[in-house]
């Protein structure tokens, strides 16, 4: 029983699907494509902006999107102090290797049970005007939920490529992970783009977690299905390249979406980690690596 | 060489008085308690031959862990093994499993390998979801063979798993002080350096990591008969990878005492948390112990133990 109606569903939505895991995957695209510093804490921060959209939506009602933007600052607080730390005790010293992944886990694992300790294990959500309503198109179902993290997803893309491209502190970004040694001889200092960078990596992570339960309800321990989602679209996508990251993000998005149609929901959390298995065992460097 | 027959003989004696204890009878809780400890031990230890002395992070341990326990479950299930030949299944069918892993080394180092095992736990996590015959998603009850020695299965699988964790040192520490730890250390250190000095790298990796994948499958084997009733959220719990990695590193991870003060420090303040306080509140413990010994004492107690005499 193939049909090309259901077909032509589950490609929509695994574009539309596509387009959020762009934005799920910005942060640690910049933190660890580019800053090569695995913080596999990533999810958390994400799962974090989630309840943050929670909290101010179900206690003043406040849009979840406009409540993710207004949190970045607050994010990119956090990940300047989180980066503070981790230079301090792991980069300096040279061992950030073994231990800051042990360190990065432990946070990771912290803000998960702290989640649950706080907003107990029930699925929270949100409630927009535009969630639950949809259009069709050509016999083809588009819902808001999901079209609109898809559209502010690939307007982050668009936003963080810009800032590293045309801006000072973007382009200073760009060069601190070619190389940290000539940019300290021209004068700038290497520890302080780091820390504007890991910043803003995590104050995406505000945004994508107010998309992530615009789109689906979640639990504190939903950070484990995306880490594995994250990092094979880093590492397919090419590290570092934010281009490739929404081609890599959309591509990962159709083939789960596909799955999910064809075989059934449960298999589509393997996709990613087959995919990820797959990219670093064939193509380290990805589609778009340097 | 001529300390390894000493150790043999304090393991024996350790043996001989965890079976002492059971045939004591004291409150059942310590049995119940004793054996989570205990299987931490085998965890703590099985992980650091792989993460302390040869410098691979594997946050996998619930897939091999898991992996012990289904292959018991299925061997309940099709053919009712008895408890030693689903330890030894488990822990073969894990070794595999880490074999299979060791040669991911060859093209994946670092960060890469470590995101790998975490992605390994996951995939493995769905296929058992989908596999009905172990129960699928909804779990599987088991049912515990009656007429156990000591007259409790509890206190029973407390002795088996006294004497893997016994068995599981006693390898850490002949490996430890063979040259197969020193090759280790030497490709910890410098995995390029090592091999140019004639040191067989990979040889080495694939040895430990399916050594470790053995004894941690060999930790989850009796778990089903533990438990009674396996599902994959339980058996497939990130509590189990927090822990194998922070008892080594709470402990000291270069030498086999590490993990075993690791563990039961770890695993006994676990225990006493669950009962008074709550099991949510002790995993949060988990985690900020661990975060705070990796910034603060990243050789980990045998460390801190080293730099007090040190002064002195």
């Amino acid at each position: 029983m193939f049909s090309w109606d259901l077909l032509a569903n589950a490609v929509v939505a695994g574009v539309l699907l596509g387009g959020f895991y762009a934005a799920v995957s910005l942060g640690i695209g910049l933190i660890f494509g580019l800053l090569d510093i695995a913080n596999i804490a990533q999810p958390a921060f994400v799962i974090l902006g989630a309840y943050a959209a929670y909290v101010m939506n179900s206690a003043y009602g406040l849009d979840p999107i406009l409540t993710g933007i207004a949190f970045t600052p607050v994010f990119y607080v956090l990940g300047a102090v989180v980066y503070r730390i981790y230079y301090g005790s792991f980069e300096r010293r040279g061992e950030e290797s073994l231990r800051g992944l042990v360190f990065f886990f432990g946070i990771l694992f912290i803000m998960e049970v702290s989640l649950s300790l706080k907003f107990g294990v029930d699925y929270r959500l949100v409630q927009a005007g535009y969630i639950g309503k949809s259009f069709e198109l050509a016999g083809v179902g588009v819902s808001f939920r999901y079209l609109v993290p898809c559209v502010v997803g690939v307007a982050m893309t668009a936003a963080l490529y810009l800032f590293l491209g045309r801006t000072f502190y973007g382009r200073a970004i760009m060069a601190v992970s070619q190389d940290q040694a000539a940019l300290r001889l021209m004068g700038a200092n290497p520890v302080q783009i780091k820390t504007i960078a890991f910043g803003v990596g995590i104050a995406a992570a505000s945004l994508a977690g107010a998309l992530l339960i615009t789109i689906a309800p979640v639990i504190p321990s939903t950070d484990r299905d995306y880490i594995g989602r994250m990092f094979a679209i880093t590492v397919l996508g090419g590290m570092g390249s934010i281009g490739g990251t929404l081609v890599a993000a959309i591509i990962l998005g159709v083939i789960e979406s596909l799955m999910a149609t064809f075989f059934g929901p449960s298999w589509s959390l393997a996709v990613s980690f087959g995919i990820l298995l797959a990219a670093l065992a064939v193509r380290p460097a990805g589609l778009f690596g340097r | 060489m001529a300390r390894t027959l000493p150790a043999l003989g304090v393991g024996v004696v350790v043996v001989l008085a965890g079976v002492a204890l059971a045939t004591m009878r004291v409150n059942p809780y310590l049995y119940f308690a004793g054996y989570v400890i205990l299987q931490y031990v085998v965890i703590a230890t099985a992980w650091n031959i792989l993460g302390g002395y040869g410098g691979y992070v594997n946050f996998g341990t619930p897939a091999f862990f898991a992996l012990g326990a289904y292959t018991a479950v299925f061997l309940i299930r099709s053919i009712k093994a008895p408890l030693p030949v689903l330890i030894v299944a488990g822990g073969l069918v894990a070794a595999l499993l880490g074999l299979g892993i060791g040669y991911l080394t060859l093209r994946l180092r670092g960060t890469f390998f470590s995101i790998a095992t975490l992605a390994l736990s996951v995939v493995l996590q769905t296929m058992i979801i989908n596999w009905e015959y172990v129960g699928g998603s909804r779990g599987i009850s088991v049912i515990r063979p009656s007429g156990p020695p000591f007259g409790n299965y509890v206190v029973f699988l407390f002795t088996v798993m006294l004497g893997l964790a016994v068995v599981a040192v006693l390898v850490a520490r002949f490996i430890e002080r063979s040259w197969i730890g020193r090759g280790l250390a030497a490709l910890r250190d410098n995995e390029e350096a090592a091999e140019c000095m004639g040191v067989p790298t990979l040889r080495l990796k694939l040895f430990a990591t399916t050594i470790s994948g053995f004894l941690l499958g060999v930790a989850g084997a009796p778990f089903p008969y533990y438990v009674t009733f396996v599902e994959p959220n339980s058996a497939f719990a990130l509590d189990y990878a927090v822990n194998a990695l922070a008892m080594p590193m709470i402990g000291g991870t270069t030498s086999w005492v590490g993990p075993v003060i690791g563990a039961v420090l770890l695993g006994t303040t676990q225990q006493l948390a669950t009962v008074t306080i709550s099991s949510e509140l002790n995993l949060l413990i988990v985690g900020v112990v661990l975060v705070a010994f990796v910034v603060l004492a990243p050789e980990g107690i045998l460390g801190l133990v080293r730099r007090v005499r040190g002064r002195i």
